[in-house]
């Protein structure tokens, strides 16, 4: 206790040490639902410090810490909340940047009800720590702070390393090998970095300017980044290592492959994938029309078919485009979707439509070729199928049409088959995922590795930063032990 | 950023324009485009690479103004520079020594003919083209499309030049001389690319036609851009840009194409309105 500054506020004073902390978790404040509907900004503030070190001071310190197994990139997440707890704010997001190069987005993005907090002890006898909300805290706090700290940089290995896409796997891979002292070049098809960070999620969940704040950490480490590079086109990964001079390549290309539904009048105009929904709204900023050039379409009623994150996305930002009726269909039940529970509750309480058991059969287009309605039908549960949950089965005669004029389709991504058929040596699975060791990220190509969506398929951007930590310390050994 | 090297104006609302892209210029090939981004608030178009000059450093766009984004570039002089480019994307043309291929340029489409003219041609073709436009003064790439062929006919649809008539009209004039075809390329708007196709299936003729929808990534992760060929759907972006024109769904690409009419006519009135205002301070 001796080394606990005076800062601390009283009412954390008592409870540094109990057994069982009587503190509630502490909430984050949010903007209204009914104003935040109509408007992109972020939904919830953030900590105040003082919320911080008496969420903080909920943490019991465990000798053997359940959390950090639950972490993907193995956070000290003990070691963290300490220094929030004591004040010493600088040393927590030291120890925070240690072994996650991009928190301000993990805080917001991550399933943390999944991974960290679901085995935290606290959380056995009350709500666990709010680790998410402490990293987020941290992070902002830093960068408010205006002067993010750089991590000592290795002398240079001579070593040249070639990442494909700003994705977080690829970010993640950069950031490790600059640090141990490669030459990093980041080659990415946008013009923007950030993957699905910067094209998917939307502003109100995670803001642009913060995913940009955290590349250039990326950058400041030495990292090079090359925009409008669409590796398989631009290079081929032959070129990049034979003409380019790179000694090894990681792909982190992600799961950029739209899947639409074969139903009658898919190809209607109003009807998108979620990925063009939002690519045109938040990396085209179409909501800022006619001061961005990119268009959407500014639809009154719109349905969006799915019920994963994409799905609770592409719903809300539909509203706050300044549609007055979103429905959201889905052909299971609530307990089946696969949104984490904060994104349904928040959709929910913007006024979302939920359509549950419900399944669209067929979209309905004007003489325009513009959508007017479509045709669903009630589905039922049955038998549970090979994923577990219970099978959905139509229940005959059930149709029925609603009346939208824009459908948004966010069934779910598979791999983009760009780079792969520009690459045949590339092995892929039947789906097209790049075949990967589970350790190092290898590929079936010397000196090429790969994490992340393109390997999984579209699973977590915490998951896309964990392959991507595993393949850069296989790819480290691999560069030291290459003559050069 | 990538550097206007030169601009000239082919004709009225038509901009010839070399730009530097080094490794684009390297790597194209024929009937494959770029996408570009003008600056930070752009949206991100497409536009074929009519040519290339490697050493240079520097690919040929030649841009008709219909919209917001072509007139901000017939706007922009050399030394300026363009925010974005990303290519060489879009699969390339299939080139092989086919015989006598016959390439059909109607309007701004001459200008993503001539390239495939070009590589036909150099693959050791017959090459004929026919190039069209609505009179003499719109008639674009005349001299480039003579180098290429081995004869080039000429089209207007008032007459001012050339043949009375449409390109269809010159198509069926080289059947009706009794010439064999093996393969017929046709680039141009909508309803040309379909009236060419549909004549040339009467007389079983092999098409190639190249599909001008509304993109955004480029890169097949939007889906944006799909077309029906074949009764499937397909991402001319990636799958495309060129595909058997017998088999595409036109009328659902002029449809698809329109998605976005009224918003591209609002942006082009206040483009309008600001360039008046400006010009008028210029004065
Ligand atoms: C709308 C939406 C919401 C989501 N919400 C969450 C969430 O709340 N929490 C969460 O944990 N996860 C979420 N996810 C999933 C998460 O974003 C992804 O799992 C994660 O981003 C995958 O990271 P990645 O680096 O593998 O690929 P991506 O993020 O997909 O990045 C790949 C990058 O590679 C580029 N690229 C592709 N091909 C090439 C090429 N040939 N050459 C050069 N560059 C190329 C792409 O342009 C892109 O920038 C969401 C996904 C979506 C779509
Ligand atoms: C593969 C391909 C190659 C092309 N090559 C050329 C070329 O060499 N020269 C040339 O002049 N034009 C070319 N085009 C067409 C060109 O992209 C459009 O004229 C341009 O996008 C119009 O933009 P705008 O803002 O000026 O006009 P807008 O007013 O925005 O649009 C006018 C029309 O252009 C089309 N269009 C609009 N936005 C897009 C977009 N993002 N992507 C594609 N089409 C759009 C629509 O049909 C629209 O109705 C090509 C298109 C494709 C798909
Ligand atoms: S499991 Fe919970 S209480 Fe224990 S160290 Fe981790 S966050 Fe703190
Ligand atoms: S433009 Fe997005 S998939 Fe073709």
């Amino acid at each position: 206790m001796a080394d606990e500054p005076k800062k601390i506020p009283d009412v954390t004073k008592k409870t540094v040490k109990p057994k069982k902390p009587k503190i509630p978790r502490q909430k984050m404040p949010e903007q209204e639902p009914l104003i935040r509907a109509h408007n992109f900004e972020e939904v919830p503030y953030g900590y105040s410090i003082e919320t911080a070190m008496i969420e903080a001071s909920r943490c019991i310190m465990c000798k053997k810490p359940k959390c950090i197994h639950g972490c993907p990139v193995g956070i000290d997440i003990p070691g963290f909340i300490r220094e929030i707890r004591d004040g010493n704010l600088k040393k927590a997001a030291r120890i925070m940047k240690q072994s996650n190069a991009l928190p301000a987005i993990c805080g917001r993005v991550c399933p943390q009800e999944e991974q960290c907090e679901i085995v935290c002890v606290v959380g056995i006898k009350q709500e666990p720590v709010a680790i998410g909300r402490l990293e987020r805290f941290i992070a902002d706090w830093e960068r408010d702070q205006g002067e993010i700290e750089i991590p000592e940089i290795a002398p240079s290995t001579g070593r040249k390393v070639a990442i494909v896409g700003a994705g977080p796997a690829g970010l993640t891979v950069a950031g490790e090998l600059a640090k141990l002292g490669h030459q990093v070049t980041v080659f990415e098809a946008l013009h923007k970095p950030g993957g699905v960070l910067m094209y998917g999620i939307p502003e109100f969940r995670l803001p642009k300017a913060i995913v940009e704040a955290e590349v250039d950490y990326v950058r400041q480490l030495g990292v090079e980044f090359v925009y409008n590079a669409v590796i398989g086109k631009y290079f081929t990964l032959d070129e990049l290592m034979e003409e380019e001079g790179f000694h090894s390549i990681f792909i982190g290309s992600g799961a950029g492959l739209p899947y639409f539904m074969n139903i009658p009048g898919e190809n209607l105009i109003g009807v998108y994938s979620a990925n063009e929904y939002l690519t045109r709204s938040n990396l085209m900023k179409a909501y800022d029309f006619p001061n961005y050039d990119t268009p959407i379409i500014r639809s009154k009623k719109v349905a969006v078919i799915g019920g994963g994150n994409v799905a609770m996305d592409s719903a809300r930002t539909a509203l706050r485009l300044g549609a007055d009726d979103v429905y959201l269909v889905y052909r299971r039940s609530r307990v089946e979707m696969p949104a984490r529970d904060e994104e349904i509750h928040h959709a929910e309480e913007e006024g979302i439509d939920f359509r549950l058991l419900t399944n669209p059969i067929k979209i309905n287009g004007d003489e325009n070729g513009r959508v007017k309605s479509m045709t669903c039908i009630k589905m039922e549960l049955g038998e549970p199928d090979a994923s577990g949950r219970r099978r959905p089965v139509p229940i005959e005669g059930s149709e029925y049409e609603v009346e939208v004029d824009t459908v948004v389709v966010a069934i779910g991504n598979g791999a983009n088959p760009l780079l792969p058929e520009a690459t045949p040596e590339l092995k892929t699975n039947k789906w097209g995922n790049i075949l990967a060791e589970d350790e190092t990220g290898l590929t079936s190509m010397k000196g090429i590795y790969a994490g992340g969506d393109i390997v999984i398929g579209a699973a977590t951007v915490i998951l896309a930063m964990g392959a991507g930590k595993s393949a850069s310390k296989a790819m480290n050994e691999y560069l030291m032990s290459l003559d050069v | 950023m990538n550097r206007i090297i030169s601009k000239d104006r082919l004709a009225e609302g038509i901009v010839d324009l070399r730009v530097e892209a080094p490794v684009i210029a390297r790597k194209r090939k024929a009937g494959q485009f770029i996408l570009l981004r003008i600056d930070e608030t752009g949206e991100r178009i497409p536009l074929t690479i009519v040519d290339s000059n490697p050493e240079e450093g520097s690919i040929r766009l030649i841009i008709q103004e219909v919209g917001k984004t072509t007139y901000s570039l017939g706007e922009l002089e050399a030394g300026d520079s363009i925010k974005d480019i990303a290519g060489p994307l879009g699969k390339a043309t299939h080139i092989e020594n086919f015989g006598t291929v016959v390439c059909i340029g109607g309007g701004i489409g001459v200008a993503p003919v001539y390239p495939i003219a070009a590589a036909m041609k150099e693959a050791g073709n017959r090459v004929i083209s026919i190039i069209g436009a609505r009179n003499h003064d719109l008639m674009i790439m005349e001299e480039d499309m003579k180098k290429v062929s081995d004869r080039l006919v000429v089209a207007t649809d008032d007459g001012s030049y050339g043949i009375h008539g449409f390109v269809t009209d010159a198509l069926q004039s080289l059947i009706d001389e009794g010439l064999k075809i093996d393969l017929v390329v046709a680039i141009g708007p909508v309803p040309m690319m379909k009236f060419t196709s549909l004549l040339a299936k009467k007389n079983n003729l092999p098409t190639i036609v190249s599909l001008n929808s509304v993109m955004v990534d480029g890169t097949g992760m939007c889906g944006g851009c799909r077309v029906s060929v074949g009764g499937k759907s397909k991402f001319v972006c990636v799958d495309g840009p060129e595909f058997d024109g017998h088999e595409v769904d036109y009328d659902e690409l002029t449809m698809r194409q329109s998605a976005y009419h009224d918003m591209e006519k609002e942006a082009m009135d206040i483009y309008h309105k600001c360039k008046i205002g400006r010009d008028g301070e210029d004065k």
